[in-house]
């Protein structure tokens, strides 16, 4: 009875066992990739508003501060957006006739609100509050970034858990001092490995890891 | 219950037991195959198997998708979301944090003070008002459901003329020119029909119409309008008078029918009072002792140290032979029945030694003679002006519905109605049936309803407009005790709604006005403040007053705090309104509109929830001498014939909550059962007719009948049926549509609450009622534990000595230590009336879906607290005690060690935190927990497609979804707000920062939660009670929920076993 499998066989079985191993490990792996991949995130993705209103021009060139228009963000879990009301005390007298801002002067005539585009959007089954990371230190840029720079507005950073855990296992690596949490481009006066834990210990910072922290 | 029970078996069970043995439903006692499953697993079979076949070929299918798709779910992206800012944002307004406003819940002639939070707008959940003397901070279980009702997509929408869509000013044009066509008559052919109204505005309103034309009439029906009682007093003082019960003064209280604790407008105020009493230490307040004479059992019933069930009828005799005992004029003692002659001797002793210290308190389903002689009871106890007040009633109008109904609808039959206004109501479903309203109306020329449903009544009228709720108009109600609150609207009408007062101001001869402006001027000429502002000084004012934002018309906010700590946060100081920076002009504030007197006022009142000196003064009425003479003592039944009494539902009411889904769902506190009504019997009854559960019956009198299914309670007076009103709507809603039986047609304008002679026919019809009673069953020994206050003085320890062995305290993970917060709660079971507010509580904060009844039926209902409620005793007249089972937040949580994915764990506080998002419903945590506490999403039960609920929905609580575990979480939103405020204020969280859910809306504040840690902390200071114990403690998973023992008073005369060692256990 002649051979049905020839001595090449034994090779292609072999290839095709540690190519299945490879394949199901790449499989893993791209998953974990795309996961965390920006296409998942939307980090560093701009975003198409109503109105293209600019942070670098408002904050980088004007200095006007965070709080002139996220009112709460001291207060509250929710930093705010400004009503039209906010962007009307300048532009009802500067630009006040540019075609540009007409949906903002349309807002205002016609009692509508604007429709923005949440650009930091996290799960619903997360719960974030701006109030308290800010009166413990965290500044404004750490988790945004550099908004001075950002023409329109893109979220840096991933927002997944595992970067929420990072600071909260590691405040010390992030804190800065309460006078600097609005600036933009902080440098940390003496090193953050000696100025954190300093902080940590001032501000009474005990970063909570349980999951009901966020999760409830 | 599928299985035949054998009472007589059970009967001799009980008798044999030693000592005490707690059960929550005969079956349990007959052990039968259905508790079993119940008791082992912890959903019942059916509710957990797949029952389709699964083959190789079929079960690798699934795993190699679930595989993919538990890879590929990481890897969605979000959808896009929209931020929506205010275009002129309020100024009290902070996105993100909640406003409480205070207002009332109008709700059969009387108002319940609350404070209503609402989010950006919308009002989400609803609290009592702490500075309001009827609720104190507490709310019962209808407040709770409100907030459901307010955004009940089934309430109408359109204003309608004979179904077509009308706007409100044809409505007005019609009803003017047939008013004025009554000119001539003085208004002959006018009535207007309401439920009974305690707001003084809309009561003044109507008289004004009335003035008039003077031949109108207004009549006022409630089909449970205390009719009784109102008679009573004029027997008893020729006028109409409320009574005022100082409960917390009592030491001695006999209740005749009345279930005081849990029903009507007092009832929070009573149940806060009565508990006041009921603390083993603390205040020190010496214990009381209830006495109930009750023929359907009642929540207050099962707090009573005595409890008698009697037949409705007999319970006038015992209250005759009790007032001739002590003395009451004109009263001669007569036959009783066995139990309550034993019960006499005693009970008169008892309350002749606590004269001024007593009340006497007959129930509203008694008739108007037994109300007359507690009354003259009360006197001659000397408890009147002790422990008991007159004052004017709530209600404006006092007045005999009955008769007025009655006068009503011979006059439509007669045909001299050429136009009747039904002022909310749903009288066509609540009249009793031999008046034949429905046939009578419609002989009424032209016929107009407010109301909130297009219901029963609405179908049959001309005219129907929708109402508002409470929550979306500007109204005012007296509460029992006559203070009035202001109703503010915490949002615009939802659909298109008019209130009672634009209703009526449409047909007065100033025309269409808003109710805003209706309420303010009453109270403008009532309190004698001036409208007209005053021109303020040149000084600025302050920048704090704005004037109501558009729109919902909202007034000035009580602050974002839950307790408004005062009328000084309404009106801040002028201060930063001018701004002096040298070197610059200053900067001068906008000008504030000035305010007139009467604001001032009136802004206080809205903040406050109250308006201040508005309580009744005690009135002085004496019992007249003769009137025992004018009403022959009626028959009491006798022999086997069959009695029904009519009781309002105590989850729906009478039948206008019917289409709430959250009480629908609720367990009703005795029976247990959810979305449907019964006839309850008494088991031996039961026996003797040869009935078990889900029989169906026909009851039969004076030629009327119903079909209606059976429900065995013990404890239910013999040869009695308790009959709930509110179900069998036909044009209730989605909810309530075709479920239950109508009771109305055997009741009649002459027996409104007991029926004698009724003839029951078993039909051979079994009908599957859904009762929780079993659902979600311990396995384990003394869960309750009870001593009498003779041997809790002999024993304080004896809680802890009912442990089911030794604690030993060992574990295999290492003890750890919690610093900081440690969450604990204590749940006092002595004061726990089993009212259900909380479970409503838990509902509206956490989200909790309504799951309808087939899947309660399959033990899927989702309450995450449960109030469990056991019998111990004689099945004739058992001892019913109330658990409240929320999770126990284990230590030694054994859910946690099984989870295979870590979405139960533990946090640093010890809380047992459950993770939604990690969670793979695998089931294996609920299948360990021995507190059966868990509940799982077997089906997508949050209704996330009728866009009217999404407002309701709490934002600090996810919403869960299908294949999710969830459970108590201590309301740990809650937890974290106050743990952010602290932290916001450099301090820790204080006692009483953290307020869960169930206990802000328990009366008897029988729930307290806090840091265990902290030793100053009221919950550390009931744990330290002897009496605290813990669930199942010899499991070792250490519960930081735990109880407090039961300590009774009873009577030595009638218990004499209660100085031996009865409590003793039973392994």
């Amino acid at each position: 009875m002649p051979q049905i499998f020839k001595a090449s066989a034994n090779t292609l079985a072999k290839v095709s066992i540690v190519g299945i191993l490879f394949l199901a490990g790449g499989t893993i792996g791209l998953i974990m990739v795309l996961g965390r991949s920006s296409y998942v995130t939307r980090a560093n993705e701009y975003i198409e508003q109503p109105l293209q209103f600019s942070h670098a021009h408002h904050v980088g060139d004007d200095g006007i501060d965070c709080r002139y228009c996220h009112t709460s963000v001291e207060t509250s879990s929710f930093a705010g957006i400004p009503p039209t009301k906010t962007c009307m005390n300048c532009h009802s007298q500067i630009w006040a006739n540019s075609p540009f801002l007409e949906p903002v002067r349309a807002s205002f005539r016609e009692d509508k609100s604007l429709h923005w585009i949440r650009v930091h959007d996290l799960p619903d089954f997360v719960y974030f509050n701006h109030s308290i990371h800010i009166k413990k230190g965290m500044g404004c840029e750490t988790c945004h970034g550099r908004v001075d720079r950002m023409p329109l507005m893109e979220q840096q950073a991933s927002l997944q858990m595992e970067w929420c855990v990072a600071c909260h296992r590691a405040p010390e690596q992030y804190v800065r001092p309460r006078s600097e949490i609005f600036t933009m481009g902080y440098r940390p006066t003496e090193p953050q490995s000696t100025l954190g834990p300093k902080l940590v210990k001032a501000y009474q910072i005990s970063a909570n890891t349980s999951c009901s922290t966020c999760h409830r | 219950m599928n299985e035949r029970t054998d009472i007589g078996a059970l009967r001799a069970r009980l008798e044999g037991t030693r000592g005490r043995e707690y059960w929550r439903s005969l079956e349990q006692l007959a052990e039968t195959a259905e508790f079993k499953e119940f008791l082992h697993r912890e959903f019942p079979q059916n509710a957990s198997e797949w029952l389709d076949p699964v083959g190789r070929r079929g079960f690798l299918k699934l795993m190699g998708a679930s595989l993919a798709l538990a890879g590929v779910s990481a890897c969605t992206r979000q959808p896009t979301e929209e931020l929506v800012p205010y275009v002129r944002q309020p100024e009290e307004l902070v996105p993100g944090k909640p406003l409480f406003y205070a207002t009332a819940m109008p709700f059969a002639g009387a108002g319940v003070g609350l404070l209503v939070e609402s989010h950006e707008g919308r009002p989400t959940k609803i609290e009592g008002n702490p500075d309001h003397p009827s609720s104190r901070g507490a709310t019962d279980l209808f407040a709770q459901a409100a907030i459901l009702g307010l955004y009940d997509p089934d309430r109408t929408q359109t204003i309608t003329n004979l179904g077509e869509i009308r706007p409100f000013s044809s409505f007005a044009a019609e009803a003017r020119a047939i008013l004025s066509s009554q000119q001539t008559s003085q208004g002959a052919g006018v009535r207007i029909l309401s439920e009974t109204i305690a707001s003084p505005t809309l009561a003044a309103q109507i008289r004004e119409l009335l003035t008039r034309f003077p031949q109108a009439k207004w009549v006022q029906w409630e089909p449970f309008g205390r009719h009784s009682a109102r008679e009573g007093s004029r027997l008893a003082f020729g006028e109409y008078v409320d009574a005022q019960y100082a409960i917390e003064k009592a030491d001695l209280i006999v209740s005749l029918d009345a279930d005081f604790l849990c029903t009507g407008a007092s009832g929070l105020k009573h149940s806060r009072a009565f508990a006041s009493r009921r603390r083993m230490g603390g205040d020190g307040a010496p214990l009381n002792r209830l006495y109930a004479i009750e023929s359907s059992p009642t929540n207050t019933g099962s707090r009573a140290d005595h409890r008698l069930p009697l037949r409705a009828s007999q319970i006038e005799g015992v209250a005759r032979a009790l007032a001739a005992q002590l003395g009451v004029a004109g009263f001669a003692g007569g036959a009783l029945p066995e139990a309550a002659t034993r019960w006499m001797a005693p009970l008169v002793r008892d309350l002749q030694a606590s004269r001024g210290r007593s009340i006497v308190i007959a129930g509203d389903g008694q008739p108007a003679i037994v109300h007359a002689i507690a009354h003259a009871m009360n006197e001659t106890l000397g408890n009147v002006g002790a422990t008991v007040v007159y004052t004017q009633p709530a209600e404006a109008q006092p007045m005999n519905q009955l008769a007025g109904l009655r006068d009503l609808v011979a006059e439509m039959n007669a045909g001299t109605i050429e136009f009747l206004l039904i002022l909310g109501g749903n009288p066509v479903y609540t009249a009793p049936s031999d008046l034949e309203f429905a046939d009578a109306m419609q002989k009424a020329r032209l016929r107009a309803h407010l109301g909130i449903y297009e219901d029963e009544t609405a179908a049959l009228c001309h005219w129907h407009i929708p109402e508002t709720h409470f929550l979306e108009t500007w109204s005012d109600v007296r509460s029992d005790d006559g203070t009035v609150t202001i109703v503010q609207p915490l949002i615009a009408p939802l659909y298109n709604g008019r209130s009672a007062h634009e209703v009526m101001s449409a047909l007065s001869e100033n025309g269409e006005r808003s109710a805003y402006d209706i309420v303010r001027e009453y109270w403008a000429a009532q309190s004698g403040f001036s409208l007209q502002p005053v021109i303020p000084p040149p000084a600025p004012t302050s920048g704090g007053e704005v004037a109501p934002t558009g729109g919902a018309q909202i007034a000035p906010a009580p602050g974002g705090g839950v307790a408004p700590t005062g009328a000084a946060q309404i009106a801040p100081p002028g201060k930063g309104a001018v701004a002096v920076v040298p070197g610059r002009a200053p900067i001068v504030a906008a000008p504030v509109p000035a305010l007139s007197p009467f604001d001032r006022e009136w802004r206080r009142w809205l903040h406050d929830g109250i308006v201040p000196t508005t309580a009744f003064m005690p009135r002085t009425v004496a019992v007249q001498a003769n009137f025992a003479a004018q009403v022959p003592a009626s028959p009491a039944a006798a022999g086997a014939a069959l009695e029904v009494v009519f009781r309002p539902d105590p989850s729906v009411y009478d039948g206008r909550f019917a289409n709430n889904a959250w009480l629908q769902e609720l367990p009703k506190s005795l029976t247990k059962l959810t979305w449907d009504n019964a006839a309850l019997i008494s088991p031996a009854t039961a026996a003797r007719l040869n009935l078990i559960s889900g029989d169906v019956v026909e009851l039969r009198q004076g030629g009327r009948s119903l079909r209606i299914p059976v429900w065995l309670v013990p404890g239910h007076a013999p040869d009695t049926l308790t009959l709930h009103l509110g179900y069998g709507r036909t044009r209730a809603g989605r909810a309530a549509n075709g479920i239950g039986v109508d009771v109305n047609p055997l009741r009649t304008t002459g027996a409104p609450d007991i029926l004698t002679g009724v003839e029951l026919v078993k039909t051979g019809d079994v009908y599957d009622l859904a009762s929780t009673q079993d659902h979600w069953s311990l396995e384990g020994r003394n869960l309750v534990r009870v001593a009498t206050a003779a041997q809790f003085a002999q024993d304080p320890q004896f809680a802890r000595k009912q442990e089911h062995q030794p604690l030993t305290g060992l574990t295999m993970y290492g003890n750890y230590k919690y610093e900081g917060y440690a969450w604990g709660m204590a749940i006092d079971q002595n004061v726990c009336t089993g009212c259900n507010s909380c479970v409503v509580a838990c509902v509206a904060e956490n989200n909790i879906p309504v799951v309808g009844k087939s899947q309660v039926l399959n033990g899927r209902e989702m309450h995450w607290l449960r109030v469990d409620r056991y019998y111990t005793g004689d099945l004739e007249n058992p001892d019913t005690y109330h658990q409240p089972m929320p999770c126990q937040q284990c230590e030694n949580a054994p859910c946690e060690v099984v989870c295979p994915v870590s979405a139960t764990v533990h946090s640093s506080e010890g809380l047992n935190d459950m993770v939604y998002n990690r969670c793979v419903g695998t089931r294996y945590c609920s299948n360990n927990c021995p507190y059966k506490v868990r509940r799982f999403n077997f089906l997508l039960y949050s209704d996330w497609n009728t866009e009217s609920y999404w407002l309701q929905r709490n934002p600090d609580v996810t919403v869960r979804s299908r294949g999710v575990m969830e459970k108590c979480t201590y309301c740990v939103q809650r937890i974290n707000q106050a743990r952010v405020a602290a932290k916001l204020d450099d301090r820790s969280i204080r006692d009483g920062d953290v307020v869960t859910a169930c206990q802000a809306a328990c009366p008897t504040e029988a729930i307290v939660f806090g840091n265990i840690n902290d030793p100053g902390s009221r919950v550390s200071k009931l744990k330290a009670s002897p009496l605290n114990y813990g669930l199942l403690e010899e499991l070792n998973t250490r519960p930081r929920t735990t109880y407090l023992a039961i300590v009774r008073n009873p009577n030595t005369e009638l218990e004499p076993a209660a100085d031996t060692g009865e409590g003793e256990e039973r392994n």
